[in-house]
């Protein structure tokens, strides 16, 4: 693979963009809003551009780039991205892009929001190209920060509370990752070639999966009767599972959903979620695979996975169902979604994870259509309650329509992109764990009655006069749902598009897995 | 152009299956432009159309040109037709033409399309009831406010339902399912300003989605037992006699009767079969047009469509729940049938109640029996709805109390839906005589061949089918015969027009000259011969069942089931005289002497109050429950967490502040106080300076002194 530079262009042109705005009087709020887009929108074609190029039969990473960072602590500036994060990569600078068409209407600091939305762009997309640990947990936490401003900030009137949570709860999860991560990093150093090591301590991601191949962390000291490789994958999980979020460890996000302007709101339930379950891939299941599957066989630690997916499956479902708030139930429709990829996670096999990789993607456009969907309504109507609307389909049938696809696709209608990803992660768990896939299905009957439920009292009924006057989708809005409702519903026929581009690293990470 | 020659099967139902995308397509995206919004329905018409041609074209040259693979089989020795392995089949794959949709590891999805007979049959079916509901809805829905939207709704419907008979793999087949519950829920509740069809949709979408998630389990399960989800290719694997693997501890036999009930799930909702069936009845909220397409001739149907397309896959004790399932639902539906007063409930419960004989039909092994049925019913059942719609336009109420008389109003009308009724009824040279008989004769040869609750299915068939002429002709009495009850609506009432009425007399001519009547010039080849029985592959694969070939009724069993037939068309002929025409007793009579029986029917069997007491109020008290846990418990947990922090800060903070802090500051103090008391000495007095030179020197002295010694 020659060296290319284009990560790193997809990854700083946002920063570039930032110090760029930081020179830009605050009074010039269109000079900050066009700047943002064409700072977001460069990386978006940089990252189609990316997806194109990106060689599908490759299992290995691709566009690598390599700088010496910290010698001292063999620090590296290492990129590259392969069939897992290729399309997380599009998928974030999509509704990065999209985000800042969506908050066109901020005028309290807009300078300020932008340059954070620009930032947390760095974060995300650092995140999915890391292949060096160190630099994979410093983007964690480049991402962590403007996130707790825009949503303290600009967030509705209990932003400081859902802020701080938010913030702390992470925070909580980085330190244990942190954690795992040194150790890890301290013992690399006493593996050998023979057991995937280099024989020096390396923050090296591949090297670290080298070594969990081999065998290599086994032997590491135990500590408390549980062995090396087992504290460092529950740290790591704990630290994964708070950003998915896996019961219980999922209350922080209501509150950051409720508070947060929408297009941030687009942006959590839309990209960062899916960082724990790429964590979980990237880093759980390729550095310690012999945690989730040993002797042919899943191990407990597995067990336990598929049993937090389906109780986010079953127990998000009926939480989301109890809400009253639309924005708090599309926040618990969104934990119940990640339990499936919990779930195909868990199972590891290549059914299990396409599931789990189709899910993340589709779950990032419905769930993303879904929040721009209940900030339409809440920018005209000030309210989310969903008991207070009705009728909405008479005299805003474009809006309605494209709620209904979101919903549709959320509830994981077939023909729709969402349903894909939950099949393939129940016949994926189905083959391993065949009672917990059964008791999972629960929540699909759960998802389609609150969601349905919400179109009767919110779109249907008799028309409401207080909701006459209300105006159906604006330009702006129009432009920021049709890109997503197209990959909904190109997505539900030809889920290959993506698919495909994942397929041969799935089967690399199956491959390594199901070798114990 | 060789190779559209030899694929031409596949061209024509691309066609088939896109054009009506097509026409969704083209209402949906262009609802703006004049075109659509006044002439809404040209381009469905035109679609269908279209389909409906190519449809006929393919049926003729599957049906009549190719009897079968084999072209020197033309019509097998024994007169049931030709045999199933003869019969024609194309399935694309095979040719090398399909799709594929969804590769992960050894989970594949490769979309193709399979016709047999049976595709053809209901190809037909299927356009040709759309293009005649597209047709009656440009006279039905004129002037309503979202004309073209329906129409968009009508063609992405038939699309799905086309999908669904065309596709030869389960999970697509799962999808076109879900897909074609979309288009009922969307149709349902069409005019969603009203208090009912939201209601009604909703009901529709959550009863079906139960079914779907077992329809789903069934899926994975046949994954998991033959790594297989493509229908051709399962029955290929079952037929080849390979040992089925035993899962879980279970044997083979068990594993597959539960796959087969587990995918009857599906059609159990879908074709509302008791106790799944709640759901139709309130679905006729949805304009009429709708219930006679999507909820009385094909989607309803399309339950029946897969189990007969997966005939070969049920066990017996699999078949035999259905046929239980069936014959329940064959009676029950039939005597709500009897009380009910609204004109598309009675003919709702109807359908319910013919479903559930296709089902007992298809239970029983009557393979063409039961797909007969569902051929022929379409044709009359969609005139009945038709008819009924054709009635509310004109009396503007669906309450059959405020109609009668309507005789002489609306002739058309009336004489089309006569014709279907006596259909319906199975009154002879009739099509439904024909598939009732048929699903009578082999209800009967269970029976003989079974024990003797074997006869329970043939026994509830015929005491269904007395009641089927009763309420069919209670409803024809209340609505076009005796006098006007409602003299104001009986004034308004007119015929409706030419593009409602042609599509009833079509309908009505195909339920007199039904195509599965041997009619001399189409070749001789009834629908029941053109769908030889499938034998059990799974009796093949399975050496704990004996015997996989469903018997064929003989001639005793044709004649016996005539009689029969006559029976029941006489008592039925009887009951109603005396009910109605001779008031004697009368039906409030009836209503007084069976008072219980009566509450019961009247309830709807309470099947509805059991639900909302167990199901929904279960749903929604876990809801409760859990979002309550969640607030208090998980996340009371973390802000207690959180307070707990605060706590120990302030802990942190007092000690900092009276300890730590207290330590510094009392250094301040003391030196402080220090400072205070030595600050007294510096006077500015030389005098006192003096003073306490000379005590200072007094006190050295007198230590030296004192100490020295």
């Amino acid at each position: 693979m020659p060296e290319s530079s284009l990560l790193t262009a997809i990854l700083m042109t946002p920063l570039v963009g930032a110090l760029a705005m930081m020179c830009v009087p605050s009074e010039r709020r269109d000079v900050i809003k066009t700047m943002a887009a064409v700072f977001t929108g460069l990386p978006l074609l940089l990252s189609i551009f990316l997806y194109v190029q990106f060689d599908r039969a490759n299992p290995d990473y691709q566009f690598v780039e390599f700088h010496s960072w910290v010698a001292t602590f063999n620090i590296n500036y290492h990129l590259g991205v392969d069939g897992l994060s290729v399309p997380l990569v599009f998928l974030t600078c999509l509704l990065l892009f999209l985000g800042v068409f969506s908050s066109w209407n901020i005028n309290k600091a807009t300078k300020g929001f932008f340059i954070l939305l620009l930032l947390l762009e760095v974060g995300i997309n650092g995140v999915f190209m890391s292949l060096d640990f160190f630099l994979f947990y410093v983007f964690w936490e480049v991402m962590l920060l403007p996130m707790y401003f825009l949503i303290g900030i600009w967030g509705g009137p209990r932003r400081e509370y859902a802020a701080i949570k938010f913030f702390l709860y992470t925070l909580l999860g980085s330190i244990l990752m942190l954690v795992a991560m040194i150790a890890m990093y301290l013992y690399s150093g006493n593996v050998g070639a023979a057991d995937g090591g280099i024989g020096q301590r390396t923050w090296n991601l591949i090297t670290m999966a080298q070594i969990g191949l081999q065998g290599g962390w086994a032997g590491a000291p135990a500590f408390l009767g549980m062995q090396f490789q087992h504290w460092c994958f529950l740290f790591l999980f704990i630290g994964f599972a708070i950003k998915i979020p896996v019961f219980p460890f999922h209350t922080w996000l209501p509150d950051a959903h409720v508070e947060a302007p929408t297009a941030i709101s687009v942006i959590l339930a839309g990209i960062l979620l899916k960082l724990g379950g790429y964590g979980l891939l990237r880093v759980n299941l390729l550095c310690f695979p012999d945690v989730i599957w040993a002797g042919g066989g899943p191990t407990a630690w597995a067990t336990g996975l598929a049993l937090l997916g389906m109780i986010n499956c079953v127990y998000g479902a009926f939480c989301a169902m109890a809400q009253k708030d639309f924005k708090k139930l599309v926040a618990y429709s969104s934990v119940a979604h990640m339990g499936f990829v919990l779930l195909g996670i868990a199972a590891a096999n290549e059914a299990g994870l396409a599931g789990c990789t189709l899910q993340m993607f589709n779950h990032g456009t419905s769930s993303a259509m879904l929040f721009l969907v209940v900030g339409v309504i809440y920018d005209r109507a000030h309210h989310r309650d969903i008991e207070g609307f009705g009728g909405l389909a008479g005299h805003m049938p474009m809006y309605s329509s494209v709620a209904f696809l979101a919903i549709f696709t959320s509830l994981g209608l077939p023909g729709l992109a969402g349903f894909w990803g939950e099949a393939m992660a129940l016949v994926g768990c189905y083959e391993v764990f065949p009672k917990i896939t059964v008791v999972s299905t629960i929540g699909l009957i759960v998802t389609a009655a609150f969601f349905l439920m919400t179109i009767r009292k919110v779109f249907f009924g008799p028309v409401q006069d207080k909701y006459k006057d209300y105006p159906d989708l604006d330009k702006r809005e129009w432009t920021c749902m049709v890109p997503l409702g197209l990959l909904c519903i190109l997505l539900g026929w030809f889920p290959m598009l993506l698919l495909g581009w994942m397929n041969s690293s799935i089967a690399k990470v199956v491959e390594q897995v199901r070798s114990f | 152009m060789e190779f559209f020659e030899t694929t031409r099967p596949v061209w024509y139902a691309l066609l088939i299956l896109f054009l009506p995308l097509g026409a969704f397509c083209f209402n949906a995206f262009g609802f703006r432009t004049e075109f659509v919004k006044k002439r809404g329905h040209v381009v469905p018409l035109l679609g269908i159309g279209t389909a409906l041609f190519l449809s006929c074209s393919l049926f003729k040259s599957v049906v009549f040109d190719h009897h079968g693979t084999n072209p020197e089989a033309t019509v097998a020795e024994d007169s049931h037709g030709v045999a199933y392995d003869d019969r024609f089949v194309y399935w694309s794959t095979e040719e090398g033409l399909s799709f594929p949709l969804l590769e992960a590891g050894d989970f594949q999805i490769v979309a193709g399309i399979l016709i047999d007979n049976l595709t053809v049959m209901m190809l037909v079916v299927v356009t040709l009831v759309s293009f005649l509901v597209h047709l009656y809805s440009t006279g039905y829905m004129h002037g309503d406010e979202r004309y073209p939207r329906f129409f968009a709704f009508l063609g992405l419907f038939t699309f799905s339902m086309l999908g669904l008979i065309l596709t030869d793999n389960l999970l697509l087949l799962f999808c076109f399912w879900e897909l074609v519950g979309l288009c009922s829920y969307f149709l349902i509740g069409f005019w969603f300003q009203q208090d009912d069809p939201p209601k009604a949709s909703m009901k529709a979408f959550l009863t079906n989605r139960f079914g779907d998630v077992g329809f789903l389990l069934g899926i994975l399960l046949v994954y998991q037992l033959f790594g297989t989800l493509s229908i051709p290719g399962l029955e290929a694997r079952l037929r080849s006699g390979e040992p089925i693997p035993a899962l879980y501890n279970w044997d083979p036999h068990t594993l597959c009767t539960l796959a087969g009930l587990l995918l009857f799930c599906g059609p159990m909702a879908k074709s509302a079969q008791v106790p799944m069936h709640i759901w139709l009845p309130d679905a006729m909220a949805g304009p009429t047009p709708v219930s006679a397409l999507i909820h009385a001739a094909t989607m309803v149907a399309a339950g029946v469509y897969m189990v007969g397309r997966i005939f070969w896959f049920f066990t017996p004790e699999a078949l035999l729940f259905i046929a239980v399932i069936g014959m329940m639902t064959a009676i029950i539906a039939a005597t709500i049938g009897l009380v009910h007063n609204n004109i598309k409930k009675v003919l709702a419960y109807s359908t319910c109640s013919q479903l559930g004989y296709m089902m007992l039909a298809l239970g029983v092994g009557g393979y063409g029996a039961g797909i007969f049925h569902l051929y022929t019913h379409a044709f009359f059942k969609a005139c009945l709805f038709l008819c009924a719609g054709s009635v509310i336009h004109s009396v503007h109420t669906e309450d059959m109390r405020e109609m009668g008389g309507l005789k002489s109003k609306m002739p058309v009308t009336y004489k089309t839906m006569m014709i279907a009724t006596l259909a319906l009824a199975g009154v002879p040279f009739f099509s439904g005589a024909f598939s009732k008989e048929l699903i009578i004769e082999h209800a009967l040869y269970w029976g003989v061949h079974g024990g003797i609750l074997h006869f329970l299915p043939a026994l509830f068939a015929i005491v269904g089918a007395v009641l089927t002429f009763f309420y069919m002709l209670r409803l024809m009495h209340l609505t076009f015969w005796g006098e006007p009850r409602n003299k104001e609506r009986f004034d308004h009432a007119h015929e409706s027009p030419p593009s409602m009425t042609i599509p009833l007399l079509v309908l009505a001519t195909l339920s007199l000259f039904s195509v599965g009547w041997p009619i001399p010039f189409l070749g001789g080849h009834a629908i029941p011969e053109m769908l030889p029985s499938p034998p059990s592959a799974v009796a093949e694969a399975l050496p704990s069942i004996e015997g996989g070939e469903h018997g064929h009724p003989g001639l005793g069993y044709i004649l016996t089931s005539f009689l029969v037939a006559l029976l029941v068309l006489a008592v039925g002929w009887l009951l109603y005289r005396r009910t109605y025409k001779d008031q004697r007793p009368g039906p409030d009579a009836w209503v007084r002497r069976f008072p219980q029986s009566y509450a019961t029917i009247n309830g709807l069997y309470f099947f509805d109050e059991f639900y909302q007491a167990t199901v929904v109020r279960a749903g929604h008290a876990l809801s409760r429950t859990f979002a309550s846990f969640d607030q208090r418990v998980v996340d009371g947990a973390v802000n207690m967490v959180g307070t707990l922090g605060q706590a120990l800060g302030r802990l942190h903070g007092a000690i900092d502040k009276t300890v730590v802090d207290g330590l510094v500051n009392s250094f301040w103090h003391l030196s402080h106080l220090l400072s205070r008391m030595f600050r007294r000495l510096q006077t500015g007095n030389v005098q006192d300076y003096l003073t306490f030179a000379v005590a200072g020197v007094v006190l050295v002295s007198l230590m030296v002194l004192f100490l020295g010694s």
